[in-house]
Formats: structure tokens, sequence, C-alpha cells
């Protein structure tokens, strides 16, 4: 039987551009150029691994978001991946992590799976908690932020490096994963892979499709509410100066002036 | 006064200090009920007590230990249950570690609630707690609620200093039955992180990281030795880390820690967006970098144009004698 791989996968503004919010308080989409969350593309190297090692496996990466989303696919499709699902609605704009997790893990049910893989947590919202929260869902294990992983036998084991501990995780199979970028280089896309990637499907899903209202996503269907988003005031200058072989006592005096030593 | 259940992170019994800070913002917006899962209750009662709570629910099985993350969500959600009986609970609040942010996504989910990670501030609302969040890279600061069911909120350290404020800590032992995927996922084995000696990297209120610029592991001790005059915690950029210079368990950044102490000192480190996004909320910043136009400049309250070579070790010496 073939593996079925899920990998979740978030279209994110670049975070090196000048990211802001729009006038309703959500992410501005349009300020910055968008792309493959970079935390993803671990994700999406490490289901390539596991479909290699696999006797027989098949790669789908999934995203929800608005059209130009389809660039993340695309892009994971040319690293390698067998082909890509879209969910795309307007009344999906402004919808929370809660609301995110019921759209993906209706896909996921629908797209069917043995194991999902999601990056550590996107570089925009970076909640980290969407893994949870589609295990919490789906009803299968969580093994998540793991820097070393594998799978074998209709089982999945891999490494933990948490908050004080090293933990060796193990789980059956179905799964939800997440993984680190500590887990592994992702691979550039070749040219033959960005030629292929033109030709593999892209399935394109809405709320309909999905079963769900829209009610319960979209901004107003959200569980939490932004009230207030105020850039933070640039630092104000500090003294910038250079070491003429004095800088080290320069630096203890001013920190000696804040009271720190 | 409603409960607000606070989420205890602890060894052993040995409470750390960012529930402290989670006892210390509770108080804001209701009575502090401590839930503390695993050995230790009675030890770490006295100290949650002396913070502010009144009660502490304890529950002790193996699951919480052998199996990731689900024994502490059905014991959370047992909790909310038991708080209930006297009106649903004001919030809960968790602390924003990886294992706290993943315990609190999947409670929420469960009691239909929102959530909202990584707050930096709490403040009592007409319309419940008000959290701040810094999003963006800390680009934007954010005061949000949560609008739907009890709110399930998890607090970065360092967002408050802890207060102590005596109130009874009574010990209750709190019921719990595992649901089904209370053991999907084992825990094999576990390894804890060996203590460097030095504060905890994200509770510290010094903090000295050293970026490329240290130029190998065996130079690190140029970074330590002015971390432990001052008795700071040593951090790394994710380019250190990546070249196996320093533990990853030290990157401070995007995909390694945030860091939010008083004083944060950057010894051969660029600035880079994602370094920025783990240490721009520090109180005090200061640089030492050889490329005047190194980012991180952009950041400081002073810096030092110069070798880290020459600057840090001087630096280190002048601590040293000051302290002396
Ligand atoms: C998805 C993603 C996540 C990331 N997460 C993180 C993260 O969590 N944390 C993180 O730090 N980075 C992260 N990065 C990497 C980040 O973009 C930078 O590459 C990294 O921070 C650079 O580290 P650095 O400043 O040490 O190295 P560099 O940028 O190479 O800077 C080295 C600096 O040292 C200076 N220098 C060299 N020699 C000396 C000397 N003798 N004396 C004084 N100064 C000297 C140089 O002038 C230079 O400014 C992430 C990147 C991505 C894409």
């Amino acid at each position: 039987m073939s593996l079925r791989i899920v990998v979740c996968v978030k279209y994110v503004p670049d975070a090196t551009g000048d990211r802001h919010f729009a006038e309703d308080l959500t992410t501005d989409r349009d300020a910055v150029d968008g792309l493959l969350s970079e935390l993803d593309e671990y994700a999406v190297e490490q289901a390539l691994q596991i479909a290699e090692n696999a006797d027989d496996a098949e790669v789908t990466v999934l995203t929800v978001g608005p059209e130009d989303a389809s660039d993340a696919l695309r892009k994971a499709l040319s690293m390698g991946a067998d082909k890509g699902v879209h969910v795309e609605d307007d009344d999906l704009h402004g919808t929370d992590a809660i609301g995110t997790s019921l759209v993906i893990a209706k896909a996921i049910e629908k797209t069917g799976y043995d194991l999902v893989i999601c990056g550590m947590a996107s570089t925009d919202g970076t909640m980290g908690v969407l893994p949870a929260l589609l295990a919490e869902r789906l009803g299968v294990p969580q093994v998540t932020l793991l820097s070393e992983v594998s799978v074998e036998d209709g089982k999945i084991t891999g490494r933990r490096d948490g908050d004080s501990a090293t933990e060796q995780l193990e789980a059956a199979l179905p799964a939800v994963a997440s993984v680190t970028d500590q887990s592994g280089e992702a691979r550039y896309p070749s040219f033959k892979g960005i030629m292929a990637a033109k030709k593999k499907p892209v399935e394109s899903l809405d709320l309909d499709d999905l079963d769900i209202e829209a009610e319960e996503v979209g901004l107003d269907g959200a569980w939490t509410k932004v009230e207030d988003a105020t850039a933070r005031p640039a630092r104000t200058a500090g003294t910038v100066v250079k070491d003429e072989g004095e800088g080290g006592k320069q630096l203890a005096e001013f920190l000696a002036g804040q009271k720190f030593i | 006064m409603a409960e607000v259940l606070v989420y205890v992170d602890h060894v052993d019994g040995a409470v750390r200090k960012p529930t402290l800070e989670l006892l210390t913002l509770a108080r804001r917006i209701g009575e502090p009920v401590a839930v503390h899962l695993g050995a230790g209750a009675d030890t770490a009662a006295a100290t949650l007590a002396e913070y502010g709570a009144v009660k502490v629910l304890a529950a002790d099985a193996p699951e919480f230990a052998d199996y990731l993350v689900v024994p502490k969500v059905d014991a959370l959600q047992a909790a909310c249950d038991a708080a209930s009986a006297d009106g649903s609970p004001a919030a809960v609040l968790l602390p924003s570690s990886a294992e706290g942010k993943e315990i609190a996504a999947r409670l929420a989910l469960r009691l239909g609630s929102g959530i909202i990670t990584d707050a930096v501030d709490l403040e009592a609302g007409d319309e419940g707690p008000v959290a701040t969040q810094s999003v963006f890279a800390a680009a934007f600061t954010t005061k949000s609620r949560v609008s739907k069911g009890t709110p399930v909120i998890t607090v970065k350290p360092n967002s408050a200093a802890p207060e102590a404020a005596p109130a009874a800590g009574t010990v209750e032992q709190l019921p719990v039955s595992f649901g089904e995927l209370a053991t999907g996922t084992k825990v094999v084995s576990r390894k804890e992180r060996e203590s460097t000696g030095r504060p905890e990297l994200t509770e510290a209120a010094i903090v000295v990281s050293g970026g490329r610029g240290v130029g190998g592991a065996e130079n690190f001790n140029v970074v330590e030795a002015l971390a432990d005059s001052l008795g700071a915690a040593v951090g790394a950029s994710r380019a250190a880390v990546d070249a196996g210079w320093y533990p990853h368990s030290s990157q401070v950044g995007q995909t390694g820690k945030t860091v939010s102490p008083q004083l944060y000192v950057a010894a051969g480190i660029s600035g880079a967006i994602q370094h920025r996004a783990g240490m721009q909320t520090s109180k005090t910043i200061v640089a030492v970098n050889k490329d005047a136009e190194a980012p991180i400049f952009d950041l400081v309250d002073y810096g030092v144009v110069g070798d880290l070579f020459e600057v840090v070790p001087q630096l280190t010496e002048e601590v040293t004698a000051r302290k002396g």
C-alpha cells in the first residue's frame, strides 16, 4: 500500500520585506512579495526523504490561501512533491489559527493520508500551534518539533529537542508530525524539477467542497480579535563609537552608567 | 472573583520563574489557581502560594512524562471542568514554551475557545483579558483578545516582574481520566539538558550572544567569560549554531529562543531580521561588530565598531575590576 504523505505549506510575506497590517488588521499580503515559508521547505524536504525511503509513496502538498499561494505549491512541486491541493475561497480572509486548522483538517481528510508533515511554525504568524491543532482535530498522534525523523513499518520515530530535554518519540501512523529547521537543509529545485512541476496536478477546493460554512471561518468567524496594531517606535538612535583601543572600557563606562555593573 | 488557571512549569516541584510571572499577571484578571502536574506539588505549593495561588490543583501520573503533550491537555481540561463548577474560569494561562503552546492549542480547541500565543503583557478589559503581542519580528505591537469561550493565553518569559502576594495555596487533588489519544505518542527516552551553571537563556536579566564573527567553537570562551563576569546567559546566532560552535538550545531568534532581557550584548552578530525577531524587545542593546554598516547598530543603545577579540576581553576585564 502506498504511503500517503500530506505536507502543509504556507504562502507568507517575505520576512525581509516591510511587513504591515491591512486596514482590517489582518496581515497585509499585497504590500510585500510572498513566498513559500522557509520553515515549510524543511517539511517538504523530510517528506521527500521519507518517500524516497519507502517502497511506494505519494507526496501531496496542501495550502490554504489566496490565488498567489499557488506559487508556494509550485515551489514544493518543483522540489519533487507529486501533486498539490489548493484551498481557496474569498470567505477565508481573516481566518484565525483555529479556523485554519478546521479547513486544513477537512482538506487532509478529503485527500486521504497516512502522515501529515508541517513546518515548525509559519514565518509570519509564528504561532507554531497548527500541527497540534491538526492532531487534535484528526484524532491521531502528534509527533512534533522533530529535528530528526524516520518512518518504518507503519511507525514514525524522531528526536524532539524540547524546552529542557531531548526526547525520542514514537507513534503509530496515521500521525501528524512537524519538523524544525535543524532537520536538514532543503534541496533546491532542479531545472528538470521546475519543468516537471508545471505538469503536476493541483486540485482546487473551496469551502463548499469541504462542507464548511462561511460563518465558521474568516474574520467574523475568528475566536480572537485584534483590536489594535501599532508600529513599534524606532529605537532612539544610540551612540556608536569606533574602537581606538579603549572600546571595551567605553562600553564598560556605558554599562556602569546604566547600573549593569 | 473568577478563577484564572495557571499551568505550572516546574522540575520535580521546583517552580520555574515564568510561572511566577504568570501568577503575577493572573492576579490582574482574577484569582490564580495553579495546576501542577507530575511529582512535587507539595514542594511547589509553598512557592505558588507565596506568589498568589489561592489553590493548587495537583495530579500525578506516569502518563505526564511517558507520553507527549496530550495527557497534560486532559488534565487541564479536567481543571477547567472543576473550576467551572464555580462559574467558568476567566482565563487559562500557560508559558510560551514549545510544549506550553501545544498544550494551549489543543485545550482551546476542546473548550471551543480562542487562543492567543506569545503575549508579552496582559491586562483586564471590559470584554475579557487584553493581550499585548510583539509581531513581525517586533516591528509591530498588537492588542488582542479572545472573543469566544474561556481565553487561553500563552505568555513569554520576562513579560512581568514576579511580585509576591501571599495566598492560601491549598493543595487539592485533581482527578484526571486520560482519553484514548493520551497515549498516542510515546516518549521512548528523555535526556535532560545539562545545566551550564548559567542562568536560563529566556529568563536571564542579561544575555551575551556570539555570532559568526566569533569564528569558531574554541573562541566562544571569549563570549562566555563576558557572560560570567556579568552573571549572564550565553546566546548564539543561527550562523554560529549551524557551524556547530554552540548548541541549538542557545540559539536566539525566530527559530530559536525569544529573549527580552534588561541587557542584550551582541558580539560578531550582523543583526539579520530573523535574529532581531528574538531579541528586539530587549530593554538595552549593545553590540560589538567590526563592520560599521552592520544592521545591528540600528538597534543599539551603545555600539562599538571594532574587533570583538579586542573589545570583549577588555570589557570583561573592566567589568571584573569594577565588580571586584
Ligand atoms: C527561516 C529562517 C529562520 C532563521 N532563524 C534564525 C534565528 O532564529 N536566529 C538567528 O540568529 N538567525 C536566524 N536565521 C539566519 C539569519 O538570517 C542570519 O543568517 C544569521 O542571523 C546570521 O548570523 P550572524 O549575524 O552571526 O552572521 P553574519 O550575518 O555572517 O554576521 C557576522 C557578523 O560578525 C561580524 N564580525 C566578523 N568578525 C568579527 C570580529 N572579529 N569582531 C567583530 N565583529 C566581527 C561581521 O561584521 C558580521 O556583521 C534564520 C534564517 C531563516 C531564513
